[in-house]
């Protein structure tokens, strides 16, 4: 058989993904995190169990709606945050979940900044629950486009689908297509965030 | 791996036995059609033979048939017709501009349709209802406003195999004065195509979804039909398709069309039979799935499928894992972000989209591999739904 189009690794959690979320075995979570939209084809749901006296991730489960890299991508996640500190587990970005897996297509990043955001989402809900609301890091969007009401976030989405110049954002956001006056941050976020992942 | 199932005879197909011999025979043979030689000669003979059987296959005469490098190059070539600026072109006998096509055509339809668009061309999509039929009441409308140059509508969709009454569709063009155009890539050699019968204008085949060759397919220009060419610096294929002919894909070409002539009818009702198999199986022993298409009007071995709760790319690479080859709708198999445009158009949801398999017959495939192909997709689609935040406990009320 021709090459798989990814890593043996990925190929290994896509055939045998660890820790799923099985309805049957009733597990007691202290937080939980869904993020993505099955419209667009991707929906990540992690939960957490939190040991309180050292802040630490005892145990975890996942699911998803998504392609193998979805599964891959957040089956390596849940290896990697067993007996992590939930802080630095809260740090965990796309590219670190990449380079644990070896590599993935560069158009299937995406997926897997799902893994992080969704065990993100599943720590925020933890320090709700045990009242430490203070602790959640508020991601908010910036508006870079004003005409089109694009944020850096939507470029830093349309990076991670393969944008990498000015006209494919364009493309992908709308960006920049009225007035043209953020051509200059946003060419500027656009590198950035290409060397943020890519480089 | 146990057993290998080849499914996806829509996107390409093996070499028919009879046309890899017909190509390996012919490998000596490298004179230049064009030649007046006897290396020239003996080429030439070869591609006129070939261009004989395609033409007698679909009902032509020879001199209406001319080869092309691809399926994508003839639909291209008919859509370029219209913006045409050479005044002294032939296809100037042609005034009226507009170019009413589908939304589920091929992207090599859609996408030559918006650039026509962008140089001038009024181009309007036509919708098409649940089954993927055009909506003939749409169709009408449109046609008796006018100004309709080109009409194109594909005979054969090749997500969902739905089959269009192109006669219908043809003879109504022509009752307001449009050329018709038919993109026949699924159809021709699966189902019986005769031109002078459906009276279409253009008819667009390709070889390599009718076991024979990549990079060659044929055009169909009806005689004293405004045409001009697309590729052109050279007399080739009479003016209409500069470029020195494929000498082996048109010999292969040829002998795919005449092995389907002579396997079609046969060798289809049995794909019709394994396919009604395979889905009143999975009917039977998979939940909540829905066939996309024309239950009846529909290519003899294409089956779509979605199946709710699951994502198809992950369905498709379980599947290769075990050995069977299918495709999918879903936006991750594509590199895009949008699902199948033609389950869209057809009014299915993006996650209905997203969980499409097309799963396309032929010629090799047989009971016992159904048989697999049906207890491993039943597998896999457990297997997916168990760990899919869209299915089962953890589905939230809105996607069910």
């Amino acid at each position: 058989m021709a090459d798989w189009v990814y890593t043996e690794k990925v190929k290994d959690h896509f055939m045998n993904p660890r820790n799923v979320l099985s309805d049957a075995e009733n597990f007691e979570e202290d937080g939980r995190g869904m993020v993505g939209n099955i419209k667009c084809g991707d929906q990540m749901l992690f939960v957490i169990k939190v040991d309180p006296s050292n802040q630490t991730i005892t145990d975890c489960r996942w699911k998803t709606y998504g392609c193998a890299s979805a599964i891959a991508s957040t089956s390596v996640l849940s290896e990697m945050v067993k007996g992590m500190p939930i802080e630095h587990a809260y740090k965990i970005s796309p590219k670190d979940i990449t380079q644990e897996l070896g590599s993935l297509p560069e158009h299937k990043i995406h997926c897997s900044v799902l893994g992080d955001k969704a065990l993100r989402a599943a720590i925020d809900d933890y320090y709700q629950r045990t009242g430490h609301a203070e602790k959640i890091v508020k991601d908010e969007a910036r508006v870079i486009c004003q005409c089109m009401n694009v944020t850096d976030h939507e470029i830093e989405e349309a990076v991670l689908e393969g944008a990498r110049t000015y006209l494919e954002l364009q493309e992908h956001t709308k960006l920049g297509t009225v007035c043209g006056q953020c051509q200059d941050e946003a060419q500027k976020l656009l590198d950035q965030y290409i060397q943020t992942h890519f480089s | 791996m146990n057993r290998t199932v080849y499914l996806d005879h829509n996107a390409t197909t093996p070499l028919h036995p009879a046309v890899q011999k017909a190509i390996t025979d012919s490998l000596g043979i490298f004179g230049n059609p064009s030649s007046f030689h006897a290396y020239g000669r003996e080429a030439r003979a070869k591609v006129e033979e070939a261009r004989q059987k395609v033409a007698q296959f679909i009902g032509a005469t020879a001199d209406e048939v001319f080869f092309v490098g691809s399926g994508s190059e003839a639909n291209n070539t008919v859509l370029s017709i219209l913006p045409c600026d050479k005044q002294s072109c032939v296809c100037k006998m042609k005034t009226a501009q507009r170019i009413l096509t589908t939304r589920i055509e091929h992207p090599c339809i859609l996408e030559s349709a918006k650039c026509m668009k962008r140089r001038g061309s009024d181009v309007i999509f036509l919708d098409v209802d649940q089954a993927g039929k055009v909506r003939m009441d749409q169709y009408e409308q449109l046609l008796t406003q006018g100004d309709i140059g080109l009409v194109s509508i594909m005979m054969a969709n090749n997500e969902i195999g739905t089959i269009q009454d192109i006669r219908t569709l043809a003879r109504m063009a022509h009752e307001h004065g449009a050329l018709f155009h038919t993109d026949g890539v699924q159809a021709v050699g699966k189902i019986p195509v005769d031109v002078k019968d459906l009276d279409v204008d253009f008819l667009t085949v390709s070889a390599h979804k009718i076991y024979g060759p990549k990079g060659v397919g044929a055009l169909y220009v009806k005689k004293s039909i405004p045409f001009c060419p697309l590729i052109v610096g050279g007399h080739q294929e009479r003016g209409r398709r500069a470029g020195t002919e494929n000498t082996l894909g048109i010999i292969g070409f040829g002998t795919a069309v005449e092995m389907r002539q002579a396997e079609m009818a046969d060798e289809e009702s049995r794909l019709l039979k394994l396919k009604t198999v395979l889905r009143d199986q999975l009917a039977r022993e998979i939940s909540n799935l829905r066939f996309n298409g024309h239950p009846t009007d529909c290519l003899p071995g294409t089956l779509n499928v979605s199946f709710e709760g699951v994502e198809g790319e992950a369905v498709l690479l379980y599947l290769d894992l075990e050995g069977i080859a299918v495709s999918t709708g879903s936006a991750c198999a594509s590199g895009s972000l949008d699902p199948s445009h033609v389950l869209l158009a057809t009014g299915l949801a993006a996650e209905q989209a997203h969980g499409s398999i097309r799963i396309s017959l032929g010629r090799d495939n047989t009971p016992e591999d159904i048989e697999y192909t049906a207890k491993t997709l039943k597998e896999v689609v457990r297997r997916v739904r168990d760990m899919s935040t869209a299915y089962g406990a953890d589905a939230p009320q809105s996607s069910r």
